[in-house]
């Protein structure tokens, strides 16, 4: 594990350095990913023109979903997005370079084009974020500020073994990275709009199958003082951390299971 | 004496020079194939890549593996080096289990992939380099060392901040060549190191070899379909077909095994009926141009004299016998018998 770290945080050194060897060209996909990213912002605002609120939650509170869900998936894109080449490195045979090196392959694959241009999204759903939390009229008291970046990173916890997840499913269909798109870049969007908005069944896999309501809409509504989504219990808004933990550990498990697969069968 | 009784029998115990520092013991690896039959039909099938494999490389050895396509040359290589798990046998490198000790087996040997680059790929090769340094923990001095070493014999100077995909094949493969040997490992394994260079990529590469073998005492193991690759390399050649080792020892046993054959081209003044000269046959006549076979182990010299004698001769070449001919020989003369 520790190894693991000090080698993502050495190719990742490696992949800046060299990004900031070109730093016009940095600073310019930066600004794309930020603009192409805020996009999907712009059609909240477009839709709050005609209407006051969505599904119940007025503008800043469904901006307070669209910045936690932006910041988290963000912050797991930043950290190990270049997961979803995986399939394209079992086809072409390169991911046996990584095989012969001392170090997890796990993290090799995940720091492999540490991309920091993907803070573009960060920023952007970092300052909605800021906006909604003087907007929604919330008693920030002190429990609720600590309860921030916990939410924060836990949710980034649950995009990444999202993320690992996909990439373990890729030892085995290699051209699953569409699949995985869905649950990911499709996941942050469904994110960005209140859980009243949709149907129940989706509401339900979205809490108890594939728990990504842990990211924000759990957490959210009691930070905004609203009923969790599906009449869940109070407390229920708090464990974020473990959900984040236990899905760290599934996808591990997974991910061993992959590779595993993979060394058995090769490409 | 007594006390010599402790000893293991084996190769004069480990460590000592001269032991197996590679050992496979009835090494196989079995894969399951689905084929798609139908729209969800799919029929499964066993394919035996390697089977009962069994020999041992001893510290220092320059060892030969060859045979043709689908041989099970590089599952081995795979499995070797850790990458692929074994179906069945005892596996021992270094004294390690590869699979098991994947990572610190890493430390101890360097790989080239002939057809793929162990390099990052968009970054300029002393990026890679430096990498190699800090995630194999090589001393500084060391480091430094080995890679101003590589960089004066594989002529790399120029290239060091280039990017990867910017070099040609040749440069690329010293440059994977360099970066497998910074570590200094006990074992370099090379898949096809020659596929695809040009004559002098080809030189500079096996010069290269030869040192590293003979100055740091390297064990090397390289698979190969150019068979001047073994004869300026290997005292010794490993033959794999159908995943099982048809024949393990000197390069010019092989021949004898599958009495091959050299081949003579020569380009005459004008037509002419078969060329006529003792210890050769004309397997192939285009126009004036004719090509004779002769026994591998015998010198072209004699031969070259009776046809310049006797005939028009322009031009000629002597082709070596290609690895794949001489395997089909030796697997068809075992069957036979």
């Amino acid at each position: 594990m520790a190894e693991g770290l000090r080698v993502y945080r050495l190719i990742a050194a490696m992949w800046i350095r060299s990004t900031m060897a070109y730093r016009a060209s940095f600073v310019m996909s930066t600004f794309a990913s930020f603009t192409v990213t805020a996009l999907d912002f712009v059609a909240i605002l477009l839709m709050f023109s005609r209407v006051d609120a969505l599904g119940g939650w007025p503008l800043s509170e469904v901006a307070f979903l669209y910045g936690l869900s932006c910041v988290s998936f963000g912050l797991a894109d930043l950290a190990i997005g270049s997961m979803e080449r995986l399939g394209q490195r079992v086809r072409d045979g390169t991911l046996d370079t990584l095989l012969v090196r001392p170090a997890p392959v796990l993290a090799q694959v995940a720091a492999d084009r540490f991309g920091l241009r993907r803070l573009g999204r960060v920023t952007q759903g970092a300052l909605v974020l800021g906006w909604a939390v003087t907007a929604v009229g919330v008693d920030w008291t002190l429990p609720k500020v600590l309860l921030m970046p916990v939410v924060l990173l836990s949710g980034a916890g649950i995009f990444c073994a999202v993320f690992v997840a996909g990439a373990a499913f890729q030892f085995v269909a290699q051209d699953a990275s569409e699949v995985q798109n869905a649950f990911t870049y499709g996941g942050t969007t469904l994110l960005q709009y209140p859980p009243t908005v949709f149907g129940t069944e989706l509401v339900r896999g979205v809490t108890f199958v594939l728990p990504l309501a842990f990211v924000n809409w759990v957490p959210a509504a009691y930070l905004l003082g609203r009923p969790l989504p599906l009449d869940l219990p109070g407390w229920v808004a708090f464990t974020s951390p473990l959900v984040a933990a236990g899905c760290g550990a599934l996808s591990g498990v997974a991910w061993r299971a992959g590779l595993r697969s993979y060394r058995s069968t090769g490409s | 004496m007594d006390v010599d009784k402790e000893e293991p029998a084996v190769d004069g115990g480990p460590g000592a020079q001269g032991a197996a520092l590679i050992e496979l013991d009835g090494v196989e690896k079995v894969f399951d194939v689905r084929r798609r039959t139908g729209f969800l039909k799919r029929e499964r099938h066993e394919v035996r890549a390697v089977d009962a494999l069994s020999f041992r490389v001893r510290r220092g050895e320059m060892v030969g593996y060859i045979g043709p396509n689908g041989a099970g040359k590089s599952t081995t290589i795979k499995m070797l080096t850790g990458i692929l798990t074994p179906s069945g046998g005892r596996l021992r490198v270094a004294g390690l289990d590869p699979s098991r000790e994947r990572t610190r087996l890493a430390q101890r040997i360097g790989v080239v992939f002939g057809q793929r680059t162990t390099l990052w790929w968009d970054l300029p090769l002393i990026d890679s380099y430096r990498l190699m340094h800090r995630m194999y923990r090589i001393p500084d001095a060391r480091y430094r060392e080995n890679l101003d070493r590589c960089v004066e014999l594989l002529e790399l100077a120029d290239l060091l901040d280039v990017p990867v995909r910017q070099l040609s094949l040749g440069q690329r493969m010293r440059g994977d060549i360099a970066a497998a040997l910074l570590h200094d490992p006990e074992i370099l394994y090379l898949d096809e190191p020659t596929i695809g260079l040009d004559v002098i990529s080809k030189v500079k590469v096996r010069g290269f070899l030869r040192d590293v073998n003979t100055e740091r005492g390297t064990t090397v193991l390289l698979t190969t379909h150019d068979l001047q690759d073994i004869e300026q390399l290997c005292s010794r050649v490993m033959v794999i077909d159908h995943g099982r080792l048809m024949y393990d020892g000197p390069l010019a046993g092989l021949h004898e095994a599958g009495e091959s054959e050299r081949t003579l081209v020569v380009d005459l003044e004008r037509e002419l009926p078969p060329v006529d000269v003792p210890g050769a046959r004309v397997v192939r006549v285009e126009g004036a141009r004719q090509w004779l076979a002769f026994p591998a182990d015998r010198s072209a010299a004699p031969l070259l004299a009776h046809v310049a004698a006797a005939y028009p001769l322009v031009d000629l070449s002597v082709r070596e016998p290609d690895i794949e001919a001489v395997i089909a020989k030796m697997y068809a003369g075992r069957t036979v018998s």
